[in-house]
C-alpha cells in the first residue's frame, strides 16, 4: 500500500465548555475522496480546520508525505498544499470575484507591490473555464447569490493547486445540476491525484462520490470504510451510535386548536414575501429550508427585532403591533437565536442573572433597587424546572456547556413568562447527548401549552419534533406539511422550488 | 449553466456601482453648491484669493485625510492623526533648531516621526488587538503630551524662511503668474495621487478593502493581517507626519498646542467622501472631495460673519451629520 498523503494521530481540541475532539484519527491517501461523516456536533470541521491551519489541535500529531508537520496557520496550510472550502462563506463581499480567489497571492506588476489586474482576471478566466463555471471575474461578490458565492470559494480552493483539498458541506447550498458538476470537478482532480476530503450531511451522496467513508461521533473517531462495502443504515448507525430519539418523548397527542399567534402576510424586501401562517397552543411547528430561505428573518420580524415593510401580527386573536423586541416580550413573545453567544447570553455575567435579565423589571423595587431575594427565587426555579446543571446560581454562564446554556436562554424566557417560543436552531453546536435533553425539554413545553417555533435546518430533527411544518424558499413559504406527511423528499422538493422556476 | 438568480444580481451590482459614482457625484455636487452659495452670501468669497486661502487651509486637513482613508477602509479609526501632526511637526523645526540638520533632512525626520506613532498605533491594534477608537485616543494625548516636552510649552521657530518658502512658494506662479498656487497644494494632490494609486493598484491597497470587507476571508486566505494593519496605520502616520512639515512650513514654526481637532476635520472628509466606517468602501478622489467641502464650509461661515465660537459647533454637527449620512448609505446599500 502507498505512504497516505495524510495522517492525523491523537488529535484533541477543547473548546471553553466543550470537549470538541478526544483522541482523532484521520489519513487520506493521493488520488481518492475521502468522505467524512458525522452528526453535527461530531467534530468534523473542527478536525478539518486543525489540518487546514485555522485552529490548532491541543495534542497529537499531523504527518504529511510521511513527515511530520506543524500546521500553524491557514497560510502555512496552503503552503504545504493543503486547502479548505469553508462551510461559512469566507469572502470579501467589496472585492470582485477574481480578486477574492487571488487574494493573499494577487499576480505582481513589473513594480513591486503593484497589482496586475488584467492578468489577476484571465487567470480567472481561465480557472473557471477549465472548471465549466459561468462567472464573470469582474463581478462583486455582493452582487452574487449563495450559490455563485459558494463556487467563488470551491474554484478559489481548486485554484491553490492542492494536493489536500478539503471540502466542508459545498453541496450545501447547491441544487441537483450544480451538485453534478461539483462532483464532476473532484473526480477530475482525484484523478490528477489530489486527495479530497468531502465533508457531507447527505450520505446519499457517499456512494456517488466517495472512495472510503470515516465516520465521527461526539468528537470521537468511530471507524473508516470502503464505501463500496458500507451501506447506509450501518453509517447511521455508528454516526449515531445509540438511538438519541428513543428517548425523546413521543409528540403530546394534539396541540389545541387555541391560535396563539397568527402572522398575515408579513413582507420584507425581498427577504420575506407574503408570508402567512398560523401557530397553535402547545403545538411545535417547524419552520424547513435551506440557508438564506429567509426563516431567521421571519422569526426576527415576529419578535421586532427588524421593521418590516408590511404585515399583520395576531397575538391570541389580537391584533398587536411588535416594533421592537420589547413590543414583542410585553406580548409574551420570546426569541432564541441560533447564536446564543452574541445575542443570547451575557456570557460574562452569572447564571442567575441571566435567566432573570428579560424579566428584571418585576424583580425591582420601589426606589429601583433589584431585589435579589426574588431573583435568586425565580432563578432558583428555573434551575429546578429545566434541571439545569451547574455548580452554582453564580456561575458565569461562559463556563457551562453548550446544552446548559440553551436552556439558560430558555430559562430566561419562562421567567420572562412568555407564551410563544422561537427557537432558532435550537440544538446548534450542542453536543449529541445535550440534543436529547433539548427534544425532551420541547416536547414539555408544548405539553404545558406554549406554542413553539423551531426553525432547523437538520431534516431528521424537524420531522421528529413538528406538528406540522413550514417550508420557505426565497423568502417564501413554498409548501405546509403535517407530520404524518411529511418526508425528507418532500421537504427537500419544496425548499428548493424557486419561484423562477416555477 | 446559469444560475437563476443571474440577472438580478447583475442588476444589483450595477445599482451597487452606480450607487458609489453617484455618491462621489453627490459630494461632488454638494462643494459646487456650496461654492454657488457663498458666492452670493459674500463678495468677498468667489476671488482668487479667497479660494486660494481653501486651498492651503484644506492642504494640511487633506494630507491628514489621505492617510485616514485607508484606515476606515479598513474599518479602523485613528483619532491621534491631529496631535502626531503636531508632535512631528515639532520634531522636524527641532531637527533644525537644535540639531542643526539641514531642512531637507529635517522634513524626513518630521514624516518618519509620523510613520513612527503610526507603527505604534499599528503595534497597539494589529499586534496587541487593542480596538484601534481606544489606541488611538491613548497615543492621541502620548502625542499632544510629546509635543509640550519636547518643544518645552512653547512654539519653536525656524532661524530662516528656506522651509516656508519652499512650501508656501508658488512654482507654479512662475510659469503662470495670474494662478500662484502654492506648492503647499500641489504636494497635497501629488500626495493624493499618490494614495490612489497605492489604495487602488498594489497590494497594500488589495489588503486595505480586504481586511475592512471581511477580516476573517483575508486571514485564511493567508494574509498576514497583523503586518498589513501596521504598514496601514504606519502610511496614516507617515500622512500626518507630511501635514505636521506642511503645517509647520505654514506658520515657519512649531506650535506645540496646534493640531488637536485636526482628526475631526480629517475623519469627517473622509466620511463624507464617501468612505464607510464600517469598512471596505472608500476612495481617494471621494476624500479629496470631503476635505474640500469641509474646509469651504468653515471658509465661507468665516466669511459670512459666523462667530468662531459658532464655527466650532459647526464642525461638531458636520461630525455627527456625515456619520449620519454614512449610517443612512449602509442601510440602502442593503435592502
Amino acid at each position: 500500500m502507498p505512504e497516505p498523503l495524510v495522517e492525523m494521530d491523537g488529535i484533541s481540541k477543547d473548546f471553553p465548555g466543550v470537549q470538541a475532539l478526544a483522541d482523532c484519527h484521520f489519513d487520506l491517501y493521493a488520488g481518492e475522496v475521502h468522505a467524512l461523516v458525522g452528526e453535527n456536533g461530531a467534530g468534523k470541521s473542527t478536525l478539518m480546520k486543525i489540518l487546514a491551519g485555522v485552529y490548532r489541535g491541543d495534542t497529537g500529531s499531523i504527518r504529511l508525505k510521511g513527515s511530520p508537520v506543524a500546521i500553524t496557520s491557514a497560510g502555512a496550510a496552503q503552503r504545504l498544499g493543503i486547502s479548505m472550502v469553508h462551510q461559512e462563506l469566507y469572502l470579501a463581499p467589496h472585492l470582485t470575484v477574481a480578486q477574492n480567489i487571488f487574494l493573499g497571492r494577487e499576480p505582481r506588476g513589473r513594480l513591486p507591490y503593484v497589482l496586475d489586474e488584467r492578468i489577476l482576471n484571465d487567470r480567472a478566466a481561465e480557472l473557471f473555464e477549465a472548471l465549466h463555471l459561468h462567472l464573470d471575474p469582474r463581478k462583486r461578490v455582493s452582487g452574487l447569490a449563495v450559490a455563485q458565492q459558494q463556487m467563488v470559494e470551491i474554484a478559489k480552493a481548486l485554484s491553490f493547486k492542492a494536493d489536500v483539498l478539503i471540502m466542508d458541506e459545498p453541496t450545501a447550498a447547491l441544487t441537483g445540476i450544480e451538485i453534478d458538476e461539483l462532483f464532476r470537478i473532484i473526480r477530475q482532480l482525484r484523478d490528477r491525484g489530489v486527495g479530497v476530503v468531502h465533508i457531507s450531511h447527505r450520505l446519499q451522496e457517499l456512494k456517488q462520490i466517495s472512495d472510503r467513508v470515516t465516520v465521527m461521533r461526539d468528537g470521537r473517531y468511530v471507524s473508516t470504510l470502503a464505501t463500496a462495502d458500507a451501506n447506509i443504515d450501518q453509517i447511521i448507525s455508528m454516526m449515531v451510535g445509540r438511538t438519541i430519539f428513543e428517548s425523546a418523548p413521543e409528540l403530546p397527542e394534539h396541540p389545541s386548536t387555541d391560535v396563539a399567534l397568527e402572522v398575515r402576510n408579513l413582507n420584507r424586501g425581498r427577504l420575506i414575501r407574503d408570508v402567512s401562517f398560523q401557530l397553535h397552543r402547545g403545538e411545535i411547528l417547524g419552520i424547513a429550508g435551506l440557508v438564506g430561505a429567509g426563516r431567521t428573518e421571519v422569526a426576527r420580524a415576529v419578535f421586532g427585532a427588524d421593521q418590516v415593510d408590511s404585515g399583520d401580527i395576531f397575538v391570541k386573536g389580537t391584533k398587536v403591533r411588535i416594533n421592537s423586541p420589547t413590543d414583542a416580550v410585553k406580548h409574551g413573545i420570546g426569541y432564541l437565536s441560533e447564536d446564543r453567544k452574541q445575542y443570547g447570553l451575557a456570557l460574562g455575567l452569572n447564571l442567575e442573572t441571566n435567566l432573570v435579565l428579560a424579566a428584571l423589571r418585576r424583580f425591582v423595587g420601589r426606589l429601583g433597587w433589584v431585589r435579589s431575594g426574588m431573583t435568586r427565587a425565580a432563578a432558583d426555579l428555573q434551575v429546578r424546572n429545566l434541571a439545569i446543571k451547574t455548580p452554582s446560581l453564580k456561575q458565569i454562564v461562559r463556563n457551562l456547556s453548550g446544552g446548559t446554556q440553551q436552556k439558560v436562554v430558555v430559562g430566561k424566557w419562562l421567567t420572562a413568562e412568555t407564551d410563544v417560543l422561537i427557537f432558532d436552531e435550537p440544538t446548534r453546536g450542542i453536543d449529541v447527548g445535550a440534543k436529547s435533553e433539548i427534544y425532551r425539554l420541547l416536547n414539555d413545553l408544548a405539553h404545558e401549552g406554549k406554542a413553539i417555533i423551531m426553525i432547523s435546518s437538520e431534516l431528521p430533527e424537524i420531522l421528529r419534533m413538528s406538528h406540522r411544518i413550514i417550508v420557505m424558499c426565497e423568502g417564501r413559504i413554498t409548501g405546509v406539511l403535517t407530520a404524518q406527511e411529511a418526508t425528507q423528499a418532500k421537504i427537500m422538493t419544496f425548499a428548493t422550488q424557486r419561484a423562477s422556476a416555477a | 449553466m446559469k444560475q437563476s438568480g443571474g440577472t438580478s444580481s447583475i442588476a444589483r451590482w450595477g445599482s451597487l456601482g452606480g450607487g458609489e459614482a453617484i455618491q462621489r457625484l453627490l459630494a461632488f455636487g454638494a462643494l459646487v453648491l456650496l461654492i454657488i452659495f457663498f458666492s452670493f452670501w459674500s463678495p468677498y468669497f468667489f476671488n482668487f484669493d479667497n479660494l486660494n486661502n481653501i486651498l492651503i487651509a484644506t492642504s494640511v486637513v487633506g494630507v491628514l485625510a489621505l492617510g485616514e482613508t485607508f484606515v476606515i477602509v479598513t474599518g479602523g479609526i485613528d483619532l491621534s492623526i491631529g496631535t502626531v501632526m503636531t508632535v512631528s511637526s515639532v520634531m522636524c523645526a527641532t531637527a533644525v533648531v537644535r540639531w542643526g540638520l539641514p531642512v531637507p533632512v529635517s522634513v524626513l525626520v518630521g514624516i518618519g516621526t509620523g510613520g513612527l506613532m503610526g507603527m505604534i498605533n499599528g503595534v497597539l491594534i494589529g499586534r496587541m488587538k487593542l480596538p484601534p477608537f481606544i489606541a488611538t485616543l491613548g497615543t492621541l494625548n502620548v502625542a499632544r503630551g510629546l509635543s509640550l516636552v519636547i518643544a518645552g510649552l512653547s512654539p519653536i521657530y525656524f532661524p530662516t524662511d528656506e522651509l516656508h518658502g519652499l512650501i508656501m512658494g508658488s512654482t507654479i506662479g512662475v510659469i503662470l503668474p495670474a494662478f500662484p498656487i502654492p506648492n503647499i497644494v500641489i504636494i497635497m494632490l501629488g500626495g493624493a495621487l499618490l494614495a490612489g494609486l497605492i489604495l487602488s493598484k498594489t497590494v497594500l491597497g488589495r489588503y486595505t478593502y480586504a481586511l475592512g470587507s471581511n477580516e476573517e476571508a483575508a486571514r485564511l486566505s493567508g494574509i498576514n493581517v497583523v503586518k498589513w494593519k501596521i504598514a496601514v496605520y504606519a502610511l496614516c502616520g507617515l500622512f500626518a507626519g507630511l501635514g505636521g512639515v506642511l503645517l509647520a512650513a505654514r506658520v515657519n514654526s512649531a506650535q506645540p498646542t496646534l493640531g488637536f481637532g485636526y482628526e475631526l476635520d480629517a475623519i469627517s472628509a473622509v466620511v463624507i467622501g464617501g468612505t464607510s466606517l464600517a469598512g471596505g468602501v472608500g476612495t481617494i478622489l471621494g476624500t479629496v472631495i470631503g476635505a474640500f467641502i469641509v474646509k469651504t464650509l468653515a471658509d465661507g461661515l468665516q466669511l459670512v460673519d459666523v462667530p468662531q465660537e459658532w464655527q466650532i459647533v459647526a464642525t461638531g454637527v458636520v461630525v455627527i451629520f456625515a456619520v449620519y449620512l454614512d449610517i443612512v448609505r449602509r442601510r440602502a446599500r442593503q435592502s
